[in-house]
């Protein structure tokens, strides 16, 4: 019952006008995120240059405002910074949402922090953080360039 | 609304009197009253031994019992008799009974099994194992768009090779009772064995599988107001005494050797390892209970609910409903989606206002995808629903969108 402050207007702006749902054909990495308890789906893509620095990003899929508007904020925060720094970052929420970081931490999350409240919905953890989860595996071997058959399944939920 | 069961009936059920909550999931499992609650306690504390096995009055006794339990369920669904109604844990279980032991037994390359397109996926896995098994080819009975089975579809899908036919009789996504009378004569015209999923019919209407003359019906307790656990495959006495056992072991057997062993006869053979004698004894309580408010009423209450809630929707812009037009073929089950939100968006937001739907694709991706939808919500309602609570559905519905951002 704690989600009526939830659909906030910071998620329900990234679900209704996202700034980064949107093709990127020329992309260095893609991989599909899949959570099958609630068939939320995405393609995150990045581009990246030879530093591993995230140069530019996008996604596109079907899923929740929840699932849809993390992606976006999550892209608004990571285009432009060095891959180490992003996966700093996707630690850091992935943990806000486990009630596992300081408030110092989540400062650093900017505009993501609003999805923190989540942590007290544990049948929505798994769509806020899929854009992420998708984000650290992007960067494994594997990642690249390959799209359906590299799909990060999210484990079900217990 | 004037029917004859009224919101009193909610004291019965000791869960609706305790909640808050308007509990509109009653498809995926309803309420139980404390008859039930009190039949499964006083099992445990006045009758509890292995049934079927010790000699002694206590273990008589739980026999007693389990097998009263036996001839109510036969008498519920007009069995022939009750050795024909094996218990089981659920639908999923007898339907996978049916597949494992006819079906592997029975089917082989060439030969085609039918499945409906409405069906839940328990009444299609274990069809896609016996084809995959066997070399069966599987095909889809397709409906409309309204999830309406066409005669033509029947006529032209089950053919002269087809050997088995499995149909849900309500579909748990658009509530539609599936013409299974219709069906079953095709299937029959042409020598097939006939599987019918009773799980969301059994609630909501009577059942008589004799009238019916399916060869297999499969139903849950839980969905009835009984326990979670207990489920019932009804069969057809020669097909049942023809079929391999499904599980093997302990109570199923007459004499056991170094090397083999001799069946016992129906129901027991399929009925292997101690058995869930509380819970068919809930079961028991359950369909008294149910036989006792009688389906005219239980029809009327529901059907007044659903029209109440129909009107209601027609009149929320940008919610469109799935299935019939007619509240009457609804059997409870309310599917819709609301333009721009995704369903579990929009349970979310029930939820933060106290009312449990359901959001996904319901153990139906062939039919969704078939109805052009990648999940739905779904309210489905039971005759200790009320108005009130349809009302708070609606006004939350109403509400969805602008919560969601949109202007109108």
């Amino acid at each position: 019952m704690s989600n009526r402050s939830f659909y906030n207007e910071i998620l329900t702006e990234h679900n209704m006008h996202p700034d980064f749902k949107h093709p990127l054909p020329d992309a260095d990495l893609v991989l599909e995120g899949i959570n099958p308890t609630c068939g939320d789906d995405i393609f995150l893509r990045l581009k990246v240059d030879e530093n591993d620095n995230i140069v530019d990003g996008a996604y596109d899929g079907d899923g929740c405002a929840i699932s849809q508007a993390s992606a976006d904020i999550m892209l608004g925060l990571i285009v432009g910074r060095p891959r180490e720094e992003a996966l700093h970052l996707a630690d850091i929420f992935i943990r806000m949402i486990k009630k596992d970081a300081s408030e110092e931490e989540i400062e650093e999350l900017e505009e993501a922090s609003a999805l923190r409240d989540i942590s007290h919905m544990p049948s929505r953890v798994k769509c806020a953080v899929l854009g992420w989860h998708t984000l650290q595996e992007i960067f494994k071997p594997g990642g690249r360039k390959t799209a359906e058959e590299n799909a990060v399944r999210m484990r079900p939920r217990r | 609304m004037n029917t004859k069961i009224t919101d009193c009936i909610r004291c019965d059920f000791p869960l609706l009197i305790q909640t808050n909550e308007a509990y509109l999931d009653n498809a995926a499992t309803s309420q139980k009253p404390y008859c039930v609650i009190n039949a499964v306690e006083d099992f445990y504390k006045h009758s509890n031994a292995n049934p079927l096995r010790g000699l002694y009055e206590l273990s008589v006794n739980a026999t007693d019992r389990y097998e009263d339990a036996r001839e109510a369920v036969a008498k519920f669904i007009h069995a022939g008799e009750s050795a024909e109604i094996i218990f089981t844990r659920n639908t999923t279980e007898s339907l996978n009974l049916i597949a494992y032991s006819y079906g592997l037994s029975n089917l082989r390359e060439g030969d085609e099994i039918v499945v409906s397109i409405t069906e839940h996926h328990s009444n299609i896995l274990p069809w896609q194992m016996v084809a995959r098994s066997t070399g069966a080819k599987l095909s889809y009975l397709e409906c409309e768009q309204d999830g309406r089975i066409t005669d033509e579809a029947i006529e032209k899908t089950i053919t002269e090779k087809t050997r088995l036919v499995a149909v849900g009789e309500v579909s748990n996504v658009t509530g539609r009772r599936n013409p299974v009378e219709k069906i079953i004569e095709k299937a029959h015209s042409v020598g097939a064995v006939t599987v019918v999923d009773g799980a969301q019919s059994t609630p909501h209407m009577a059942v008589d599988v004799q009238a019916m003359n399916t060869d297999f019906f499969a139903f849950s307790g839980h969905k009835l107001l009984g326990p979670m656990g207990i489920g019932v495959l009804y069969g057809r006495r020669e097909l049942l005494e023809a079929m391999p056992p499904f599980l093997t072991g302990g109570e199923m057997i007459q004499t056991v050797s170094r090397e083999g062993a001799v069946w016992a006869e129906l129901p027991h053979k399929f009925e292997a390892g101690t058995v869930n004698a509380a819970d068919a004894v809930g079961l028991h309580a359950a369909i008294d209970y149910i036989t006792g408010l009688g389906f005219d009423a239980i029809t009327e209450r529901e059907d007044a609910l659903t029209a109440y809630a129909m009107e209601g929707m027609k009149k929320i812009p940008h919610l469109h409903l799935i299935g019939s037009e007619d509240p009457a073929e609804h059997n409870g089950i309310l599917n819709f989606v609301i333009d721009g939100v995704h369903p579990h968006d929009i349970s979310a937001i029930l939820d933060a206002d106290g009312i449990d739907v359901r959001a996904g694709h319901h153990c139906a991706q062939p039919l969704l995808n078939h109805l052009g939808f990648r999940s739905t919500t779904r309210a489905s309602l039971m005759f200790y629903n009320t108005e009130e609570e349809v009302r708070r559905l609606l006004g939350s519905l109403a509400s969805v969108r602008s919560r969601m951002g949109y202007e109108d």
